[in-house]
């Protein structure tokens, strides 16, 4: 059974796309066909964090206005064979995106036996937003140590709670997953930065990854490779733990504690 | 004075404060969404069955819903009318 998977947040900047990048990346990566899907109509960044901008011909709009089929807009990802991307349009505006029209596009989906289809919500809580959020299964919070994140987290999470399909069919509700990111554990030790138990005690959903702050993001994005593909980064190895855990594994959380350098690190300034 | 501060690392710990504003904001933003939508009916049923027993303006009765720590507490004012007085 196919599983519809929202990667949101509410506030923007927090690490969605990425996040959404590299979850279906990893899910592809342990042998399970998988569909990412941008529903940031009119701002797609997807397609150049997964580094394939350049073959984009048609998108989400043109395949529910019928200009397209899907099969002709999803791309193939270069670093899986059972990974595709299917792009926002870059021109039209977010009311394109009408809530039969992604019905029939997820549902052809499942039709060609995607297993797992991630849907990368855009920032706010505008149309785009609601319908990426829809049809979802589950869905993967995602939270920066902070503020404003944290705040807007849970007015997405009430979101889910009232304007989804399952929440108002008033069956099995939406799986909820918090995924905190830009993690600094230094700051953490020191106090400056809410630490993984004080966002998880606040908005009361299991957690289901920390992924650590770290240069690697940005060297992976400047590439248009999803940054799980950044082997041997923490980062790299925090996504992979995150897909462990939603299909089902336990294991511990990692690079949550602060690590003194050594003196030989501090004197060469080693990473 | 910079130099003091380095040496004695006294960096303001904010992280607690974060958390404690987060917690008083949130819990007031959840109160109008988590199930509390019956108020309005509550309260015209309230105005129907004071007003088989006394004269009352609708406006002279509000409901609302306040939180206190853990507790909830669901406040109901009605004011009642004057008594008229009998000869």
């Amino acid at each position: 059974m196919a599983r519809i998977i929202v990667v949101t947040s509410g506030k923007g900047g927090v690490g969605k796309t990425t996040s959404s990048a590299s979850f279906a990346s990893g899910l592809a990566m342990r042998g399970h066909k998988t569909a990412v899907l941008d529903f940031d109509v009119g701002l797609r960044n997807l397609d150049l964090i997964m580094g394939c901008e350049r073959r984009v011909v048609y998108d989400l709009v043109n395949v529910i206005s019928g200009e397209a089929t899907l099969n002709q807009a999803l791309i193939k990802d270069k670093h899986c064979d059972n990974l595709f991307i299917l792009p926002a349009s870059q021109t039209r505006d977010k009311d394109a995106l009408t809530e039969d029209g992604v019905e029939k596009v997820l549902n052809d989906l499942i039709k060609m036996d995607f297993e797992y289809i991630v849907c990368d919500s855009p920032a706010g809580i505008e149309r785009g937003a609601v319908m990426a959020l829809t049809f979802a299964d589950e869905a993967i919070v995602v939270t920066n140590p902070e503020v404003s994140s944290v705040r807007d987290s849970d007015r997405i999470l009430g979101i889910i709670q009232a304007k989804s399909k399952r929440a108002q069919a008033g069956g099995e509700p939406v799986k909820e997953h918090l995924l905190i990111t830009r993690y600094s554990p230094k700051r953490v030790e020191a106090g400056e930065m809410l630490s993984h138990t004080d966002v998880q005690e606040i908005l009361r959903i299991p957690l289901i990854g920390v992924i650590p702050e770290s240069e690697a993001v940005l060297h992976a994005s400047n590439q248009g490779n999803p940054a799980i593909h950044m082997k041997g980064s923490d980062v790299s190895d925090a996504y992979g733990d995150v897909v462990s855990r939603f299909l089902g594994q336990d294991i511990p959380l990692r690079f949550i504690n602060y690590e003194k350098p050594g003196l030989l690190q501090r004197i060469f300034g080693g990473k | 004075m910079a130099l003091l501060s380095f040496l004695f690392n006294n960096k303001p710990k904010t992280a607690n404060m974060a958390k404690e504003r987060l917690q008083i904001i949130i819990a007031r933003e959840r109160t109008g969404r988590d199930g509390y939508d019956f108020l309005p009916a509550l309260r015209e049923e309230l105005i129907a069955v004071i007003s088989k027993y006394t004269k009352v303006n609708a406006e002279d009765i509000k409901v609302s819903l306040d939180k206190q720590g853990n507790l909830e507490v669901l406040d109901v004012n009605v004011v009642l009318p004057d008594l008229e007085v009998r000869n």
